[in-house]
This record gives C-alpha cells, structure tokens and sequence, in this order.
C-alpha cells in the first residue's frame, strides 16, 4: 500500500502507471465495483432478515404456533418434501435435458436444430402458475391411471406402494411438472456446452473411427460435464425455490413418505409459506420465515456442494485443451 | 497427367518400396498404397479441388506441397472421408485402397477411417483422459474390451513406436493434456497406430511445434514408414525434402479456381529438376 502513494517520479512519465489517471477507467472500476458490493448487500440483508425474523420462530413453543408441533418436527417433513420433489424432478428432466441438447446439436439439420432450441426456451417463458393449472387440471388426471398401474405391477417397492391417489395430485405428480419447468434452462446450458466442444477433439474421435454416437460418448459427455452439472444445479435450484406450481398441484398433508403415488405428500417449504402466511400471525408466521431461512441454508449447500464437483477433477476437465 | 510414370521412376529410399499394385489386396501387412483417380471434392457449390489422379506407394512417405488454400488439406482430408464432416461435402471420382473404392456405394466411413489413421494440425489428445486412455481410445472403438495385459502390451507397443515411451513410462494415468506440445503430438501419434492402420494421413503435423519437438516428430515419420503408408501435407518445404520420398505439388488453377495437382514424383527430382515452372518457382521461394 504504501508504495503505491508514495510518488515515483520515474513512473509518472510513462504510460504504464495504474489506471487512477484515466477517468473512463475509473467510472468503470467504480461501477462495477458498486454492482458487486451491491449484490452481496442484498444477499447479507436477506439472511439478516430470515435469521432475525427466523430465531423467534425456532424458539417458540409448540403450543405457540399453529402446527403445534416443535420448530424441528415442523419443518422436517417440509425439508424432506423439497429436497425429494426437487430431486425427482431433476432425475426426470437432466436425462431428458441431455438428451433433447445433443438431439438438437448433434443429430438434426442446423437450421431445425436452431427452431426446436427456440421452441424449449419458450417453454421457460411460461409463468409457473400456468404450469400449476395446467398439472392440477390435465396431468393430474392423466396420471391416475398410470398410478394404478404402478401400484399393481411395482407396489412391492416402497415408492408405488400406494394406495394410488384418486386425484393424481401426488409428489411424482408435482416433480414432472417441476421437471418440465426446469428442463428449459437445463436444456439450454447443456446446449451450450455441447455446442463449445472443441471441433478438434471431436475430429480426433472421428478420425479414430467413431460413430456419432461414440463421438458424443468419448469426447463431447466428458468435455461437458462440468457445465451440465451447472446446468443441472440451476435446475436444482429453481425447483427447490418453486412455489405457485407445488401449490397447486400437490396435496400434502406434511407426511415423509418414500411413496410418489399415495395421496398422503410431504409439501415443500416454499408451497408451505405460500400457503399458509397469509392466514398466519404472531410466532406462525416467524416459523414460517425460519422454514425459509431454511431453504436459503440449503440452496446455498446445494451450490457449493456442486462446485466441489466441478473442481474435482479439474485437471482431466478440458480446461487447457 | 504423367505423375504415373513419373512415380514409378525412381525411389530414392534406401529400403526398396514394393510398388504393391492395388490389385493385389488381401494381406494386412505390408501395407498397401492409394490410388486416386479423377478426385474431384466440392464444398457446397464450391469445388475446392479439381481432377486429382495419383498413386501413392505403399510404405513411403508422400508430402503433399503448396501454397494456402490450394486444396492440400481438403485432399488429404479425402483419403479417409473426413472431410464429410463439413455440411455439405462431397466428392466425385475414386480413392483406391487396397483395391477397394473408398467411395463406393455402401462403404462406411466410420469403418475406412478405422483403416485409416490420422494426425490432426494442433495436437488433440482427448483432455479427459489420461496417457493409456488416449492410447487405447481408438482400440476401445474398434473391438471393446481388451484384458489388461492386452491393453498394457498395446499401450506400451505404440507409445514405444511413437517415440514416447520413455518420456511417460512413469505417468500413465496423467492426463495427456499435461504433456508439451510435442510429447502431445507424439501421444496423437500413438493413438493412430494402436488401432493398426493401413496408412497414416498427417496434416501438417509440426506446425504447431518448436524445432526440437519437429525433429522428433520427423525421426518418427522416418521409423514409421517401414510399416505404414504415410501421406503428409506440410507447408515447410525443407521438412518435405528431408522426410519423403514423394512430392506431390497442389496449386491453383487460377484466382477463384479449385486447386490442383500440379505435378508429383520422386522428391529429389521435384526438389532438384521439376517439370513444371510453377513448382519450381515455389520450391525456390519465388511465390507462395
């Protein structure tokens, strides 16, 4: 530090010196300094708010809020009901995801490659609460009879063990309509990766005698794994934070339960908040912030756990290629 | 066109190449030349290259010379249809090997590129794997599984032909893309002839290299072609004239026209009394 104010003479008289002199390049450092320092604001100014709002809620005693139930066994059910439904429909939409990207990148002419991409981004501009109707009063009923079914030929595992829901209005119900909104954001980062494998690398598989297929296996999988692993943490992210579609489509009944078809479902902590804020008060309503304050813990282990995957095998990812 | 009897005058190596004819076929090794005939390769609407006739003699290397966008790499790029993974690519004529049309209706590519390896302009190992992964890559393409040992006799039979053995031996399971650019090329040299192939097309496989690192990769070429038929397009003309036997010189038609053969034969007699002017005039610097 000091040696930066001390002035030099000799380095006054060239061009080099640090950028202080120029104005358009102290504007830029300023504003983009300012956007940084803005965003972590916001970021430390909600987990402020949740935690100071949140505490009163964990502390509180059973007979104090609505559920009557302890702070812990409140919001369990709630956390298994998010991180499950939202796993579920991450196993439902990155297969699907990878597959559509290398479909269109790989397998369809240019120029219908390019429309089919437009036409899944498009599906991102739909508001979830169409897709919350839209799984409410169309899929639910589609997937009655597909639960019966399930029930018979698989009940002996403990996710179709039933009895089937009626209504079709169950978790499985809800993490396909969750697998649908995010697949567009899935579908769009795992074409991108595909799109910047190096054309080198995929020469070089071919020239060894690669089929498309063995091509995309040997080169174009392992070049973007990192970025679909990103793509499928936004993914995560997305549905773990939904809130209108759950809402509607699921009926929960604050239950942990492996099984995907029956009618009793753990609900999400956002579907819960959304739910239930508005005709909550006093320490309620703390409670429910702290479900919240919950959700934001686990978002942010979510993402660091997923760039701890990234960095695992750095030197194998490509990135000096 | 005249390059035919012109090939067939005089061979300068020291090993006696058999001019294996392509009718010949059957027998894996030695291996076996290329014959093109009429080679006319369009991009598009585009021709790039126009009526190539030339026979490429098994077990010598061929450089294929000339100046940018001549067609060289297009041409080189046909010999085992990779140039078919740019849209719109196409080719009329025929490309011989071992008597068979590559061309032919109902021939794979995928399958003539197995026979054929090739070495790319930058070195491409496949960044995810490591050293014995890459060699084995195209080994694992073609025929699955090996067993162990299998795999470590192939790793070490074709690191040891490509020059690298003893710079790796100890690190087997690092990542290829940790090695220099040369030990890299090296490396993609290995990958190519773990699969076995019948000829070996290189595109300018030194440019991307330090001096050093090319002398290694030019000793290698001479040591390989006892077993292969190698064809290497170059931009270096001192490399052509130390590492083949055969020249074969592209150029222009004209501005805006497909390149061409121009001439080919023995590479001493290109390099010391070419028959055509332009060929001289490139060799010796005067354009190009």
């Amino acid at each position: 530090m000091s040696e930066t104010s001390t002035p030099s003479p000799s380095r006054d008289t060239t061009d080099t010196g640090p950028a202080s002199g120029r104005v358009g390049d102290r504007v830029f450092l300023g504003i983009s300094r300012g956007a940084a320092l803005t965003i972590l604001a916001i970021l430390a100014g909600v987990a402020i708010f949740l935690t100071a709002e949140g505490i009163p809620g964990i502390t509180a005693s059973p007979d104090e809020v609505k559920s009557g139930e302890s702070f812990p066994s409140f919001v369990l059910p709630l956390v298994f009901g998010t991180l499950w439904s939202a796993t579920l429909a991450l196993v439902i939409a990155v297969p699907l995801a990878v597959a559509v990207a290398l479909f269109v990148t790989y397998y369809v002419p240019r120029r219908l490659g390019q429309a089919l991409g437009y036409v899944i981004d498009l599906l991102a501009a739909v508001p979830s609460v169409v897709f919350g109707l839209w799984g409410m009063r169309v899929l639910a009923g589609q997937l009655v009879g597909p639960y019966e079914w399930l029930e018979r030929t698989l009940g002996f595992l403990p996710f179709f063990a039933g009895p089937a829901s009626a209504t079709g209005r169950t978790i499985l119900t809800a993490a396909v309509v969750l697998a649908v909104m995010i697949l567009p954001i899935v579908t769009a980062i795992a074409r991108e990766v595909f799109r910047q494998t190096p054309v080198l690398l995929e020469e070089a598989a071919l020239a060894l005698g690669a089929t498309r297929w063995e091509m995309i296996r040997t080169v174009v999988l392992p070049h973007g794994r990192s970025g679909m692993i990103g793509g499928a943490m936004l993914g995560l992210g997305r549905a773990l934070g939904e809130t209108m579609a759950v809402a509607m489509v699921l009926s929960a009944s604050g239950v942990i339960t492996l099984d995907l078809i029956s009618s009793t479902n753990p609900s999400t902590i956002p579907a819960n908040i959304a739910l239930q804020f508005n005709e909550a008060s006093g320490l309620t309503v703390n409670a429910l912030i702290a479900s919240g304050l919950v959700l934001f813990v686990i978002t942010f282990a979510v993402n660091f756990a997923a760039r701890a995957v990234v960095n695992r095998r750095k030197e194998f990812s490509g990135a000096h290629a | 066109m005249s390059m035919r009897s012109v090939l067939r005058d005089s061979v300068p190596t020291p090993v006696p190449t058999p001019a294996v004819t392509a009718a010949g076929g059957g027998s894996r090794r030695p291996a076996i030349g290329i014959d093109v005939e009429d080679l006319d390769i369009y991009y598009g609407d585009v021709q790039a290259v126009r009526g190539v006739t030339l026979a490429i003699p098994a077990q010598s290397v061929t450089a294929v010379i000339g100046p940018s966008g001549c067609g060289k790499s297009t041409f080189l790029r046909s010999l085992n249809r990779m140039h078919e993974v740019a849209p719109g690519a196409r080719v009329d004529g025929t490309v011989r090997v071992d008597g068979r049309d590559l061309y032919a209706a109902g021939v794979d590519p995928v399958l003539v590129r197995r026979e054929i390896g090739m070495v790319f302009q930058r070195p491409n190992p496949f960044p995810t794997m490591s050293i014995r992964d890459n060699v084995l890559a195209g080994v694992r393409l073609n025929g699955g599984r090996l067993k162990k040992d299998a795999a470590e006799a192939v790793v070490e039979r074709s690191l040891r032909g490509a020059n690298l053995w003893d710079e790796v031996k100890d690190r087997l399971n690092r990542p290829g893309a940790g090695l220099s650019g040369g030990q890299q090329q090296r490396l993609c040299i290995a990958r190519a002839i773990a699969v076995e192939p019948q000829v070996l097309l290189m595109d300018e496989p030194c440019s991307a290299l330090d001096p050093i690192s090319t002398s290694a990769i030019e000793d290698l070429i001479g040591q390989l072609k006892s077993e292969y038929t190698i064809v290497i397009v170059t931009h270096n003309m001192q490399q052509a004239a130390r590492v083949s036997d055969e020249t074969a010189f592209f150029n222009l038609a004209g501005v805006g026209e497909p390149g061409q053969l121009v001439e080919s034969g023995a590479t001493t007699k290109i390099f010391s009394n070419p028959d055509n002017p332009s060929t001289e005039a490139y060799i010796t610097g005067r354009f190009g």
